[in-house]
C-alpha cells in the first residue's frame, strides 16, 4: 500500500507538470491571440502568427494530456470537476475550436482575415477566461456527494472566479506580450515591450488580489498560509514573487529580449507553486483528497512505464521543433 | 421515455454528433498522412517533381484538415468528463491509461512534427523532413491503434475486475485489455477505411481535374494512385468487413441480428435480408425482400446453421433495429460501388483509356465523398448496435450519463452544433476549393503563399512568391 501511496503522490506532480506546460505553452499562444486587436493589421498580425504557428498544435497537446491524464490518474477528479465546471468547459472548447481554425483559415481566405483575426482574438479570451474560471471553481470548493457533483449550475459563477478568470487572461497577454518581444523585431516588438507592461501590472494586481482574496475564501487555506510554522515557509513566495516582478519590470525598461519571457515564465512557476501550497494534498477541495480520487495501483504503474519512455522523447522532439524554428520572424539570416 | 427533454438523450445526441463531426477529419487525415508520406518517398526516390508538386498540393488539403481534426478531438477527451462522468469514474482506470498512452504516443509525436512537416522544408533539409512526415503518418496510426483498443474494450471487455465501488480495474494483464477481442477486427477495418476514404478523395478530386483537362500530368498521377488503392485495398476491406462481422456475431449477437433484421430465431437456416422496413414495436420485417438461408450462409457458412433472432433476447438488452438495419446496408453498399470503381479503373487502365474514359471520371468524381458516408454509417452500425450498453453487458447507457439537467446538455449541444456546421462548414469549402485549385508544376508549399506564414528565415511578406524551395 505504501507504494501506492507514493505513485500517486508522483502521479499528482505528473499531472502538475502537464497543466504547468499547457499554462505557459498555450499561455503565450492565448495571449497572443488575446492582446490581436492591439497588434499592427498587416505585417504585424501575421508575424504574430508566425511567431506560433509551428508549434501551438504541440502546446495545445499538453491540455490533452491534463484532460486524458486527470481521467487516468484521478478518475473521481475528472468525474467530479468537469460536470462542475461544464459550462465553463463547453466555452473553453469552443474557444479553442475558433482560435485552431483561425491559424490556418486566415491564410485560405484573404476577403474575410478580419473575421478570421476576430475569431483568433475571441476565441483565444473565451478560452483563457474559461480556463481561469475553472481554476477559481475548483478553489473556492466542489460540492460532492456520493462521488459525483451536487452542487448547483451556476456554483462556478462568483465573484472569485471573475478574479482567477481576469487573472488568467492578464497573465497569458503579458506571456503573449514577452514571446513577440522574443520572437519579433521593429515596430511590432516596440508595441509588444508597451502591452507586456500593462499586462504584468494587471497581472500582478489580479494576483495579489486572488492571493488576498484565498485567505477569506476556506478555513484551511487560511491555515495553511498564516499560522505557524507554515508561514515561515509559505511567505517565502509572495516574497520571490515581488523580487521576479522588480526584475521584470526592470528587464522591459531596459528593452530585454529573452529575458522578460524567463521572468514571466518564473511568475507563472511561483503561481502555481502558491497554488500547490493551497490546496495540498487535496484535488477537489475542499474534501478530496488526491489519494482518495487515485487510480488503481495496477493503472498507476502502467502509464508510469509510458510516460518514463514517452516524456524525455517528446520533450526532446518538442525542443528539437522549436530549435528549427528559432530566432527572428521575418528578418534576415538569423540562423 | 425519449422525450425531447430527456438528458440521457440529449447527451447522446451530442456524442454522436461531436464525434460524427470529429471522425470525419481523422479519417481523412489517417489516409492522406500516409499518402503524403509516399509522395515525398517517391519524390525523395526518383526525383521527379511532379511527385513534389503533390506532395504541396496535398499538403495544404491536410493542414487544414488537421486543425479540424485537432480542435474537434479535444472536445472529444473532455466529453467523457462533461457528459459522461459516472462512465469515467467507473471506467476510468482501465480506459484512462489506454487513452493517456494515446496522447503520449501518438498525439505529442503528430504535432511535434507537424510543424516541420508544414513549414520546415527549406530548415532542415529533405532526409530530415521526410522523417518528420513519416513520424506525422506514424502517430496518426499509433492513434487509431490506441482509441480503437478503448472503443473495442467498451465492445468486448476483457481482463477487468470489478471493485466495491462499481469501478472497473484493470487485472493483472494489461495485454488482455489492449488486446481484447474484438480490436485486431475493428483496427484493420477502420484503417482500410481510412485509406479507401482517402483513396476516393484523391481520386475525385483527380478525376474532377481529368474532366476539365485529360492532359494534365498532374492529375493523371493523383487519379492513377488513388484507382491503384481503390482496385487493391476495396477487396481486402470487403474480407476484413466479413471478419470483423463473424467476430461480432461471436460476441456482440444481438448487434449482428439488428444488422440483418431477424427479429425471429431461425433454427434450419435464416434468411438474408436485402431490404424491408423494420419495425421494432411489432418486432417484425415489413416488405422484406430476402433469400431463403443466405445470411446462415454468410454468417456460419452452412445453408442450414440454425440463427438466433431479436426475440432470444430480453426486450431491455435488444438494440434499436432501424438505424443498424439501415446505416450497415449503406455502409455494404458503398462498399459494393467502391469495388465496381476499382475494378472499372483495372479494365480502364488494361484497355488504356484510364485517363479519357469521362463516364468513369464522373463515376469516380460522384463516389469522392463515399468513403467519409460509409465510415460514418459503419459507426453508426457499431455504436448504436451495441446499445443499450456503454460497457458490453456491464454497464448501461442509462447508467453512465452525468447528473446534468436537460437544459445544460440541451444548451451546450445546441452551440456545438450551430458552432460546428459554421466553423466546419466553411472549413469543408476552403477545402473544396483547394482541391479545385488545378494542380501544376511548381506548386507552392504551405508557407509559399504570397501572404501566407513566412518562417523564421528569410523573406519579409509579399515580397516572394515562394518560400519553399529544395535545398
Amino acid at each position: 500500500m505504501s507504494g501506492s501511496i507514493d505513485l500517486t503522490t508522483i502521479w499528482a506532480f505528473i499531472i502538475a507538470f502537464a497543466v504547468f506546460a499547457y499554462v505557459v505553452m498555450d499561455g503565450f499562444d492565448l495571449g497572443i491571440g488575446i492582446l490581436f486587436p492591439a497588434v499592427t493589421v498587416g505585417h504585424g498580425r501575421n508575424r504574430a502568427m508566425n511567431a506560433i504557428a509551428p508549434v501551438w498544435d504541440g502546446n495545445e497537446t499538453w491540455l490533452v494530456l491534463g484532460g486524458g491524464g486527470l481521467m487516468a490518474a484521478f478518475p473521481l477528479a475528472y468525474a467530479v470537476i468537469l460536470p462542475a465546471t461544464y459550462p465553463l468547459i463547453i466555452a473553453m472548447l469552443l474557444g479553442l475550436v475558433f482560435r485552431g481554425v483561425a491559424f490556418e483559415f486566415r491564410w485560405r481566405d484573404e476577403a474575410h482575415r478580419p473575421f478570421w483575426d476576430l475569431a483568433f482574438f475571441g476565441g483565444s479570451l473565451v478560452a483563457a477566461m474559461s480556463q481561469g474560471m475553472i481554476l477559481g471553481a475548483l478553489l473556492q470548493g466542489i460540492e460532492v456527494a456520493d462521488r459525483a457533483y451536487s452542487g448547483s449550475w451556476w456554483d462556478w459563477l462568483t465573484p472569485y472566479t471573475l478574479l482567477t478568470g481576469l487573472g488568467t487572461v492578464a497573465a497569458y497577454a503579458l506571456l503573449g506580450a514577452c514571446w513577440l518581444i522574443w520572437k519579433l523585431s521593429g515596430d511590432v516588438q516596440e508595441n509588444a515591450y508597451r502591452l507586456a507592461t500593462r499586462a504584468a501590472v494587471a497581472t500582478l494586481v489580479l494576483m495579489a488580489a486572488v492571493s488576498a482574496y484565498n485567505l477569506v475564501l476556506l478555513d484551511q487555506y487560511r491555515h495553511r498560509w498564516l499560522e505557524l510554522p507554515n508561514i515561515l515557509f509559505a511567505s517565502q513566495v509572495p516574497l520571490l514573487t515581488a523580487i521576479v516582478a522588480a526584475t521584470l519590470f526592470w528587464a522591459l525598461k531596459r528593452r530585454r529580449e529573452l529575458a522578460p519571457f524567463l521572468l514571466a515564465l518564473a511568475l507563472f512557476l511561483l503561481g502555481m507553486a502558491g497554488l500547490g501550497v493551497t490546496i495540498w494534498p487535496n484535488v477537489v477541495p475542499p474534501a478530496i483528497s488526491i489519494w482518495e480520487a487515485a487510480a488503481p495501483h495496477r493503472s498507476q504503474v502502467f502509464m508510469l512505464v509510458g510516460v518514463a519512455i514517452t516524456l524525455p522523447l517528446i520533450i526532446g522532439y518538442t525542443g528539437w521543433a522549436y530549435w528549427v524554428f528559432r530566432g527572428k520572424v521575418g528578418t534576415e539570416g538569423y540562423h | 421515455m425519449a422525450s425531447l427533454l430527456d438528458p440521457l438523450l440529449l447527451a447522446r445526441v451530442q456524442f454522436a454528433f461531436t464525434v460524427s463531426f470529429h471522425f470525419i477529419f481523422p479519417s481523412f487525415s489517417i489516409g492522406l498522412a500516409s499518402f503524403l508520406m509516399v509522395l515525398e518517398g517517391l519524390w525523395l526516390k526518383t526525383g521527379k517533381s511532379i511527385y513534389l508538386d503533390l506532395f504541396r498540393f496535398w499538403l495544404k488539403i491536410f493542414a487544414v484538415a488537421f486543425a479540424m481534426g485537432v480542435v474537434s478531438g479535444i472536445v472529444m477527451s473532455y466529453q467523457f468528463g462533461t457528459n459522461w462522468a459516472v462512465f469515467s469514474d467507473k471506467a476510468g482506470p482501465v480506459i484512462g491509461p489506454l487513452m493517456a498512452y494515446e496522447v503520449l504516443t501518438a498525439f505529442f509525436l503528430e504535432a511535434g512534427f507537424l510543424g516541420v512537416m508544414l513549414f520546415g522544408m527549406n530548415k532542415v533539409g529533405k532526409g530530415l523532413h521526410f522523417a518528420a512526415t513519416c513520424m506525422v503518418a506514424l502517430g496518426t496510426f499509433i492513434s487509431a491503434f490506441w482509441i480503437l483498443s478503448v472503443n473495442s474494450w467498451m465492445q468486448t471487455p476483457t481482463g477487468y475486475e470489478i471493485a466495491a465501488n462499481g469501478q472497473f480495474l484493470p487485472g493483472p494483464s494489461w495485454w488482455a485489455i489492449v488486446f481484447n477481442s474484438s480490436f485486431p477486427y475493428r483496427l484493420i477495418h477502420t484503417v482500410l477505411a481510412a485509406y479507401l476514404t482517402t483513396a476516393f478523395a484523391v481520386g475525385g478530386a483527380g478525376a474532377w481535374h481529368l474532366l476539365k483537362d485529360p492532359a494534365n500530368a498532374h492529375a493523371r498521377k493523383m487519379f492513377s494512385m488513388a484507382m491503384w488503392m481503390a482496385a487493391l485495398v476495396t477487396p481486402m476491406q470487403i474480407l476484413a468487413g466479413d471478419q470483423h462481422g463473424l467476430n461480432t456475431l461471436e460476441h456482440q449477437p444481438a448487434k449482428v441480428m439488428a444488422m440483418e433484421g431477424h427479429f425471429q430465431s431461425h433454427p434450419d437456416g435464416a434468411p438474408l435480408v436485402l431490404f424491408g422496413i423494420p419495425d421494432s414495436e411489432a418486432q417484425t420485417m415489413h416488405y422484406s425482400v430476402e433469400i431463403p438461408k443466405a445470411s446462415s450462409l454468410i454468417l456460419k457458412h452452412d445453408l442450414d446453421a440454425p440463427l438466433a433472432g431479436l426475440d432470444s433476447v430480453a426486450p431491455e438488452d435488444r438494440p434499436p433495429v432501424g438505424p443498424v438495419f439501415w446505416a450497415f446496408r449503406l455502409m455494404v453498399g458503398i462498399g459494393t460501388a467502391m469495388l465496381g470503381v476499382g475494378l472499372w479503373s483495372l479494365v480502364a487502365r488494361w484497355r488504356g483509356k484510364l485517363y479519357d474514359w469521362r463516364l468513369l471520371h464522373r463515376a469516380a468524381l460522384l463516389m469522392s465523398p463515399a468513403g467519409f458516408v460509409a465510415v460514418i454509417a459503419g459507426w453508426v452500425t457499431t455504436e448504436v448496435g451495441r446499445q443499450p450498453w456503454t460497457i458490453y453487458g456491464l454497464l448501461r447507457t442509462a447508467d453512465s450519463a452525468s447528473p446534468l439537467g436537460a437544459p445544460a446538455v440541451g444548451a451546450s449541444l445546441l452551440a456545438f452544433v450551430v458552432v460546428y456546421f459554421a466553423v466546419f462548414g466553411i472549413g469543408v469549402w476552403y477545402l473544396l476549393r483547394l482541391m479545385a485549385h488545378t494542380p501544376h508544376s511548381g506548386e507552392t508549399g504551405v508557407a509559399g503563399q504570397e501572404t501566407g506564414p513566412v518562417r523564421t528565415s528569410g523573406i519579409v511578406p509579399g515580397t516572394a512568391p515562394r518560400l519553399e524551395r529544395e535545398p
